[in-house]
């Protein structure tokens, strides 16, 4: 079985969750016996002043084709990059960064993933839509000119270009939803985005959700019939050992950490309420909350005004290492969101041996039985839940060896079969 | 003759309220009035009193042929007296009839019994002093816990002065012998041992409303068959139950009642059959040999072990910190505190925190008032560090204190010596001067 793959950026490209996704779903495909893999991306340079439409326009389709190898599974798959001067980039750190001048000025800059509002720089705003039907363009020339069974599309900025492989070559297509236009932006929603993702979800033969959470999302608010959408959850990669040299643990103080961008969505604010509350009760505590955010000032303000700053501390945005040495000096990791489709840092943070608070708004929570569960407004219960963790050792104890058992048993290889079978259910038809 | 042995556990527990760390040391007050009381009477009304009129009806009607027994927890016997007094009186009227016995168990429905005899002891003192208040019975035979029962544990109980004990005929511990003959325990042959007939048992508790069966509805003359089909030389069939079972796990509308009247009055008809509660059995049957019991048994779960309770690391952890003040606890004498501390031994506490069924959760999630194993593990570790405190406070604990407390006394004498050789160097200055 052929598949021809639309998403929005692949490794070594690759920004955050839904990159992520995307790459650990693809090796769990190629993991398969009988399916081979076709993944499209528009490529995001954008400080060459090219302008993706000329290159369609020519019908010439520039795409640099390159194979990626799976070393442990030994199977290629076909990798295009569509060169287009769209950004995906995954957070909102790197928007700042990017904005702040690194690149020139006649860049777009599209915010992908969890956090997908769409941000544009300058005066280019207006043009973002048109990049996503050139990427449908190309994508069109695409789907003509090589053969595959089925069409599967990540993410509303690719759902287009699902919709114009579909049309152009009758084959079926799924989109696999990781996130909707409610998550991201509450009720004020981007009515052009909501009209996209609709209508990738009404013409796709089959729509797949990373949670029921998200599932209930697409039935209540986009009118999809519940049996044509199937939740699939995502997996974790597993966890090689850094050979970084960890710094020890200067003190005996214990340290609790959010991680994420520090937006609406994320629940921050939750997270400060609960630390206030912790602090009233120990003193031997630190908090810290790691990225940034459109709420980062408001947040260091509000920990200013409770008086905790001196046990409360802002890291700005970690990358990769800095992450890992964070979870190995963290106590209890949280994670408040608001509204989570999936959230896939708690299992990295499980990986780690770090007991986990979640919210009950988030995707995980429905697959994750070894993990503190809580509303994200109630912060009596998530204070109780830190210092629970923090005071009583056998639950951490427990949750540092069950939850490690438990989140090394989550395999992309079975979110992938999961897949397949709905790849043969919609093309039997 | 069989004898068909029926017993009944009544059994409610003090649920705790939501107790957030905040309230260490600021709030001594642990439970959830609200929901103990709601659910009080709710099983009171659909199940214990009308189970018990039912009995009542069929003592009267069957001429003292049927026989009941009951254990019922001294908790249980507090919150009737709370939310529910009617339900004591409905006991009280069986007890009068001389058809029911009532026996021996631990006040607190606690696990004592695996941890320290001291407590354990008291507990059953206690729980027995409350039956002879109410019932004006003393019990004779002991039923632990849960069913909990292990070779040790029976020689304690007979030590105690009890001769027989109640425990689940659980498979792995009778293997090809069968729970319908009376045993003995295999370190003190004087204690009798019943054994639970699970299977005839659950057939009426867990599945009397099974639609999926192949043979329901299940009636009075299909279970009579079923006890009838049993070998013919088997002596008893000991039906052991959780009260609640009838009109609350199995509401009235499934005809569980109807059931229990047509199968009592078809085991008075049956010539082959009769009632007989585990004093008789023991009285009238001869035991036909030793049950060996090396490690504890229950009647719950499938395993019919002790994971339920102290399954996990956070079970284990809150049982052995509770347990922890048990020799501060024999010395105080307040009694708020005596009372909170029974409370805390309950059994359900523990039961709330296993994390065996995560997935079908079914019997676990009975009346449980948490959402999750952890929830309940904070909670009862945020309360336990409250009553720590207060005990604290009452009897100090450890070397340090104790050490401190000593040399405090010390700094006293010596500061008085000193006050009394200075008054005496003074003294004698003054004399001097005079000269």
């Amino acid at each position: 079985m052929k598949v021809l793959m639309f998403g929005w950026e692949f490794p070594p490209h690759i920004s955050g969750g839904l990159g992520t996704a995307c790459y650990g779903l693809t090796k769990g495909l190629a993991g398969l016996n009988n399916i081979d893999v076709t993944f499209v991306v528009p490529k995001a340079f954008g400080d060459e002043d090219q302008s993706a439409m000329q290159l369609i326009g020519a019908n010439n389709i520039p795409i640099a084709k390159t194979e990626v190898q799976f070393n442990s599974i030994q199977k290629k798959i076909d990798y295009y990059e569509v060169d287009s001067p769209l950004i995906p980039y995954i957070d909102e750190d790197e928007f700042w960064e990017l904005k702040s001048g690194k690149y020139s000025k006649k860049l777009r800059f599209i915010k992908t993933d969890e956090g997908y509002k769409i941000n544009f720089s300058g005066n280019y705003g207006g043009n973002l839509f048109e990049e996503i039907y050139n990427y449908a363009a190309v994508s069109e020339v695409l789907a003509k000119n090589s053969e595959f069974d089925i069409i599967h599309a990540h993410d509303w900025l690719a759902y287009p270009a699902g919709i114009a492989a579909k049309a152009i070559s009758g084959k079926p297509l799924v989109v696999h939803v990781h996130a909707t236009e409610f998550d991201r932006s509450g009720d004020n929603i981007n009515n052009k985005i909501y009209a996209i993702e609709r209508e990738g979800m009404e013409q796709a033969d089959k729509v797949i959700t990373v949670s029921n959470f998200t599932k209930k999302t697409v039935i209540e608010k986009y009118g999809i019939p519940p049996q044509k959408v199937t939740t699939v959850y995502n997996a974790v990669e597993p966890l090689f050992k850094k050979n970084s040299a960890v710094r020890p643990k200067q003190t005996d103080e214990k340290i609790v950490t959010f991680l994420g961008r520090i937006t609406h969505q994320k629940g921050p604010e939750y997270f400060i309420e609960a630390a206030n509350l912790v602090l009233k009760k120990l003193h031997n505590v630190r908090f810290i909350m790691a990225g940034s955010g459109d709420m980062m000032n408001a947040m260091i303000a509000r920990t200013a005004e409770l008086g905790i700053s001196d046990r409360f501390h802002f890291t700005g945005f970690l990358d990769e290492n800095n992450v890992h040495h964070l979870f190995e000096l963290t106590d209890v990791f949280v994670m408040p969101s608001v509204s989570e489709p999936f959230g896939i840092v708690p299992l990295e943070a499980m990986q780690s041996k770090v007991p986990v608070i979640i919210s009950n708004q988030s995707g995980v929570s429905e697959i994750i039985k070894n993990a503190i569960k809580v509303d994200f407004w109630d912060t009596y219960a998530m204070a109780d839940a830190i210092h629970g963790l923090l005071n009583y050792q056998a639950l951490s104890k427990h949750f540092k060896a069950e939850g490690k058992t438990e989140v090394d048993n989550l395999k992309w290889i079975n979110s992938a079969q999961k897949v397949s079978n709905i790849y043969k259910s919609v093309i039997g038809k | 003759m069989k004898s068909v042995c029926l017993f009944f556990q009544v059994h409610q527990p003090f649920r705790h309220r939501r107790y957030r760390f905040f309230d260490i040391g600021n709030d001594h007050y642990y439970y959830d009035d609200y929901t103990n009381e709601t659910i009080m009477k709710r099983i009171a009304e659909r199940s214990y009193l009308p189970t018990n009129e039912l009995l009542l009806k069929l003592v009267d009607e069957l001429e003292g042929k049927f026989k009941v027994a009951f254990s019922i927890t001294g908790l249980a016997l507090e919150q009737f007296a709370l939310y529910a007094p009617e339900v004591i009186e409905s006991f009280q009227k069986l007890a009068k009839t001389g058809c029911v016995e009532f026996l021996a168990e631990t006040y607190s429905h606690s696990l004592a019994s695996l941890k320290d005899s001291d407590i354990f002891e008291r507990q059953v003192k206690l729980h027995d002093q409350k039956i002879i208040e109410l019932f004006g019975q003393k019990p004779r035979v002991f039923r632990n816990t849960e069913m909990i029962y292990s070779d040790e544990l029976g020689a304690e109980i007979a030590r105690m002065g009890y001769k027989a004990m109640l425990t689940e005929g659980a498979k792995h511990v009778l293997g090809w012998k069968s729970p319908n003959f009376l045993y003995v325990n295999a370190i003190n042959n004087r204690l009798k041992i019943l054994m639970r007939n699970f299977k005839l048992s659950d057939d009426i508790s867990f599945r009397f409303s099974d639609t999926n069966l192949p043979d329901y509805p299940l009636t009075a003359d299909k279970f009579i068959n079923r006890i009838e089909s049993t070998k013919p030389n088997e002596e008893v069939i000991n039906l052991f139950f959780s009260y609640e079972s009838f009109g609350e796990r199995q509401p009235k509308e499934s005809g569980i009642f109807d059931f229990l009247e047509a199968f009592s009055k078809k085991v008075i008809e049956n010539k082959a059959l009769k009632f007989a509660t585990p004093a008789e059995v023991v009285d009238e049957l001869q035991p036909v040999s030793v049950v060996s019991v090396p490690s504890p048994i229950s009647w719950a779960d499938e395993e019919r072990d002790l994971t339920a309770w102290l399954g996990n690391k956070m079970q284990k952890e809150a049982f052995e910190k509770l347990y922890e003040l048990k020799e501060r606890m024999g010395k105080c004498t307040d009694l708020k505190l005596i009372k909170d501390w029974n409370y805390l031994q309950v059994s359900d506490h523990f039961y709330y925190m296993s994390t065996k069924y995560f997935s079908d959760g079914e019997v676990h999630s009975y009346f449980n008032p948490f959402d999750s194993p952890y929830e309940a593990f904070i909670n009862y570790m945020n309360v336990l560090s409250d009553f720590k405190l207060r005990l604290d406070a009452l009897i100090p604990e450890g070397k340090v204190e104790k050490e401190m407390a000593a040399l405090q006394k010390t700094i006293a004498l010596k500061e008085e010596k000193i006050k009394k050789l200075e008054a005496d160097l003074k003294k004698l200055k003054r004399k001097r001067l005079k000269k």
